[in-house]
């Protein structure tokens, strides 16, 4: 994995964060303008914000992402395994993902959200489709590579079936898996953002745009704009925690 | 091959000895004929079958003791079981104290000792080694030929190595397999009856043998290059 994907120390995260925030407060100072406060107004406003229902829509955001990010994780993990595996499988899959792969997904979403309603559902389904590609080839390669001589010893030992999956394939991809996820954090929550922006009455982007760009409220246009990235950060940060627990293994010297 | 021998296969690069081994392992099958193992017919990987490769056989994600645990968990022993003889076989081999490490965080050498453990603690009757040494520094693949001739001797098993090397396939086969390249020249065994003994490589005798081999294999070379002309 590149280096610069890795997660920083702490303090590191933190000096990156206050050099940010004065960044911000520069910019704020040289436009001296209400559309863009300082960080100190915003910040300050953010605990009101959450008592009067910021936190609803925060939950709600993360749920869509969440639930997106496990869904993708759960179908297109095992698929793109077996894509990877299988070779007749994998001859007739590969040009069809290849086509399909640099289909911007995104313009599906009024597809979706006339055959999914105004739910929650055309959400889902939208961050998912995206997330399904990055998670299908980055497994279906990382199945595909396994190196022979590791089947054979392994199957050497007795190992045959699932317990060669067990053993060998899911743990060869599970770094596959979990570093497309978290590298599609941030293209999942712009999607977020972008589905959350019509068709809705809930979520950061609806609280971002409508109930604060529209109300030309930028205070609180900012505390939206925050806790969405703070979603973001959060959930890069959960699944690189996830990876440096689960596959120790790839971030050993050698 | 009988029970109890130690066989030493040599050849050039693409002769098939790599693939002879994998049909003895039954992790290939024979387009025609078959392969019998102790009497029986080989249909499939045989529980007293040991396979030790030059590299990449260890699970990178696996700790070395994880590692030599795997072939016992896939027998279904139990646990305190596995325990113990994954703990014997480190302090054996002198690794013990790099249980907790990964593949990737041990030397070429400390990993074909895990390797060895890994197959030895099934406790096989026939180990089969395919050029388990060649990627070693020159000492430390003298020391792990020792220390496989000893367990090899020591317990009885019957080996296969495969290799490349004219001095390893002296110092560790009894009996050595010349291959060609079929079907310009035939396979040929020489008989090393000196070989087992941990001080052979200083006896006139090994020299006499590693002249030989070296003379049949070039023998091989010349008829494929004047068959080619």
């Amino acid at each position: 994995m590149p280096r610069w994907l890795r997660l920083p120390t702490g303090t590191n995260i933190v000096l990156a964060g206050l050099a940010l925030l004065l960044l911000w407060q520069v910019g704020a100072w040289l436009v001296n303008s209400s559309i863009l406060p300082g960080p100190g107004g915003v910040l300050l406003a953010f605990p009101s914000e959450l008592r009067r229902g910021l936190m609803g829509h925060v939950m709600i955001s993360a749920y869509r992402v969440g639930v997106s990010i496990l869904l993708a994780g759960a179908v297109a993990a095992p698929l793109g395994m077996v894509m990877g595996l299988n070779r007749t499988l994998y001859t007739f899959t590969a040009p069809l993902v290849y086509v399909s792969y640099p289909i911007p997904k995104i313009v599906f979403l009024p597809l979706f959200l006339l055959f999914f309603g105004l739910g929650d559902m055309p959400k889902i389904a939208m961050i998912f489709l995206i997330l399904f590609f990055q998670v299908l080839l980055l497994v279906r390669d990382a199945a595909q590579n396994v190196r022979a001589e590791l089947v054979f010893s392994v199957r050497s030992l007795g190992a045959h079936g699932w317990q060669l999956l067990r053993y060998v394939y899911f743990p060869a991809s599970l770094p596959a898996l979990l570093s497309a996820l978290r590298v599609s954090t941030g293209t999942a929550i712009a999607v977020l953002f972008f589905v959350e922006s019509f068709g809705t009455s809930s979520g950061l982007g609806y609280y971002i745009l409508v109930e604060s760009w529209g109300r030309l409220d930028y205070t609180r246009m900012y505390v939206g704009v925050l806790s969405m990235a703070l979603l973001g950060l959060a959930t890069y940060y959960l699944l690189d925690f996830l990876e440096a627990r689960l596959c120790r293994w790839t971030r050993v010297g050698g | 091959m009988e029970r109890g021998e130690s066989w030493a296969i040599i050849g050039p690069s693409g002769c098939g000895k790599t693939t002879l081994l994998y049909l003895l392992a039954g992790l290939r099958r024979p387009e025609r004929g078959q392969v019998f193992v102790a009497s029986k017919p080989l249909r499939g990987p045989r529980r007293a079958t040991g396979l030790i490769l030059q590299d990449y056989g260890l699970l990178p994600w696996a700790t070395a003791a994880e590692n030599i645990d795997l072939g016992l968990r896939l027998r279904g022993i139990d646990g305190r079981e596995r325990r113990r003889r994954v703990m014997e076989w480190m302090t054996h081999l002198g690794i013990a104290s790099l249980a907790g490490r990964y593949p990737a965080q041990l030397s070429g050498g400390q990993r074909q000792r895990v390797a060895i453990a890994r197959t030895l603690a099934l406790e096989p009757d026939l180990l089969l080694m395919d050029e388990p040494f060649s990627a070693l520094d020159a000492l430390t693949r003298e020391e792990l030929q020792g220390l496989a001739l000893e367990l090899a001797v020591g317990r009885g098993l019957t080996t296969v190595l495969v290799t490349h090397s004219i001095e390893e396939a002296v110092f560790l086969g009894r009996r050595i397999l010349v291959l060609g390249h079929p079907p310009v020249s035939a396979p040929d065994v020489i008989e090393n009856p000196g070989a087992g003994d941990s001080s052979y490589r200083a006896q006139p005798e090994f020299h006499r043998v590693v002249r030989e081999l070296r003379q049949r294999i070039q023998g091989t070379r010349a008829v494929v290059a004047s068959k080619g002309e």
